[in-house]
């Protein structure tokens, strides 16, 4: 009957566990009366700065789930100077995203050269109907100014490879000896 | 007593029996909430929820009544009210200010023992009128628990009466003296755990458990009959709490006893019923064979050694 010892002190710790919680501050936080407070670089929606956009279509390319629509045409721009060549732009018609099929992956954020695509965290634009789910090019230019600025880079990360190779080696350079 | 009186004191117990419920439910909601880390209600009546029980009461009112094709209709729709009613007597004879109990009963110990078992015929009619084998096997079950959990309350109730020389509740809150707190303990504490498996509260609720037994007796009940079964639950821990705070705890007993006695006891209660919601938050539910055995090799051989204790101490303060 080892066990039958066992029972009157775990019925007290538990009565001890519960009145020890009742005690305790509450962490609940009542959305929607109070905002959330969400840690930074959280990924809400996916803004586009579409004066950066040159329709590289890499973003396109690399997402998983094929849920970046992009239209766009080219124009001339006349030459800057008398006799110089007359240049090519990309024009963009159509940016759109599918939210629907969007997993918030953030590789279109990663590898835009552009810095035309941000990643904001609203997150309550949720839609009765499905096909409200496709973002438009103005829609996501609204989204622009929900963009943080970036958070504080972590003090104790290392250097990043843009600052470090500034710097030079860290042995000093040895003259080669010999033919 | 005037035909006016009368109907003054039958509306007083009414109004008890309808509204400290309410205060013992909403208590639940908020303790048991911050017990696991959570609020509780916090929408209903714009100050942290305190409406919630009346919304869940118009909620009730406003559902669709329900009888079984196949039920014993006239069991059925009865048993409701016969769950309920025995706690509007029990609370009738409950002394709350010193010389004044709603109903004066000489004999208000068995009065109240009584009254209170009748309670388990409601459980025993709704299940059996169902026509739902879960609820009969639940009301089985139940019937099982409240039968073994009757003898060890009242023989703890017999050695308050014999301690306290009298069968009246308003002689015993004022034959209480501070040492019965020892001298009573183990009895108290056999009335405590029978009054919370009598009332089929965790973690004995077996019988009416959601996920053993869809809810036992009270499956096919919807709407306001099944609220009031609930609301006899909870009238059940208000009654068991009087009742252990006239026993066991002095009842209106304390200072300024002569203006604020209703007051003590009430606290007094109200601090039992909180106990049993905390006993309810931190304990798991007891199996049917478990709660049999700890009724009847457990609590009555502790109850039959404070009765023979307090025999023994009647005889040597004699």
């Amino acid at each position: 009957m080892s066990e039958r010892k066992g029972v009157v002190p775990g019925l007290v710790k538990g009565l001890a566990t519960t009145a020890r919680t009742l005690t305790r501050h509450t962490h609940t936080a009542e959305y929607p009366d109070v905002r959330p407070e969400l840690p930074p670089r959280s990924r809400g929606v996916i803004a586009l700065l579409a004066e950066n956009c040159t329709s590289c279509m890499l973003c396109a390319r690399e997402c998983p789930d094929w849920c970046i629509y992009i239209d766009a045409h080219k124009e001339t721009v006349p030459a800057a100077t008398p006799g110089g060549r007359e240049r090519q732009r990309n024009v963009l018609d159509r940016f759109a995203i599918d939210y629907s099929l969007c997993m918030y992956c953030g590789i279109c954020v990663e590898v835009c050269p552009f810095d035309a695509l941000f990643w904001s965290p609203q997150f309550e634009y949720s839609e009765l109907d499905i096909r409200d789910l496709l973002h438009e090019k103005e829609r996501l230019g609204a989204w622009v100014e929900t963009v943080p600025p970036p958070p504080a880079l972590d003090p104790a990360a290392a250097e990043p490879a843009e600052v470090a190779s500034q710097r030079g080696p860290v042995r000093p350079v040895r003259a080669r000896s010999g033919a | 007593m005037s035909v006016l009186e009368i109907v003054l004191r039958a509306a007083a117990a009414l109004a008890a029996l309808l509204l400290l419920p309410l205060l013992v439910g909403q208590t639940e909601h908020k303790v048991m909430a911050h017990m696991q880390g959570r609020l509780g209600p916090m929408y209903a009546g714009a100050y942290h929820g305190w409406a919630q029980l009346v919304a869940d009461g118009v909620k009730f009112v406003q559902k669709e009544d329900i009888v079984p094709a196949a039920a014993d209709k006239r069991v059925f729709k009865l048993a409701p009210g016969v769950a309920l009613v025995p706690y509007l007597l029990a609370l009738a004879a409950i002394p709350i200010h010193p010389g004044f109990a709603i109903a004066e009963v000489p004999a208000g110990v068995i009065y109240v023992m009584a009254a209170t078992s009748i309670g388990v015929l409601g459980t025993l009619m709704a299940g059996w009128a169902s026509a739902n084998k879960y609820a009969l096997i639940g009301a089985m079950r139940s019937a099982a628990q409240l039968l073994s959990y009757e003898l060890p309350m009242v023989l703890a109730v017999a050695s308050v009466a014999l301690a306290a020389g009298t069968l009246s509740l308003g002689g015993i809150v004022e034959a209480w003296t501070p040492i019965w707190l020892l001298w009573q303990l183990p009895g108290a504490l056999v009335f405590l755990a029978a009054a919370v498996a009598e009332l089929q509260r965790p973690p004995f609720d077996m019988p009416i458990a959601d996920s053993e037994i869809v809810f036992g007796p009270y499956t096919e009940y919807t709407g306001l009959r099944f609220a009031l079964f609930l609301l006899s639950e909870y009238a059940g821990i208000v009654v068991m709490s009087l009742l252990f705070a006239t026993f066991y705890l002095g009842g209106w007993r304390g200072p300024l006893d002569d203006t604020l006695g209703w007051l003590w006891t009430l606290l007094k209660g109200f601090a039992i019923a909180i106990v049993m919601i905390w006993l309810r938050v931190s304990w798991p539910r007891l199996r049917e064979d478990q709660l049999q055995r700890f009724a009847w090799l457990g609590l009555i051989p502790l109850a039959l050694l404070q009765l023979a204790l307090t025999a023994v101490g009647v005889v040597y303060l004699q």
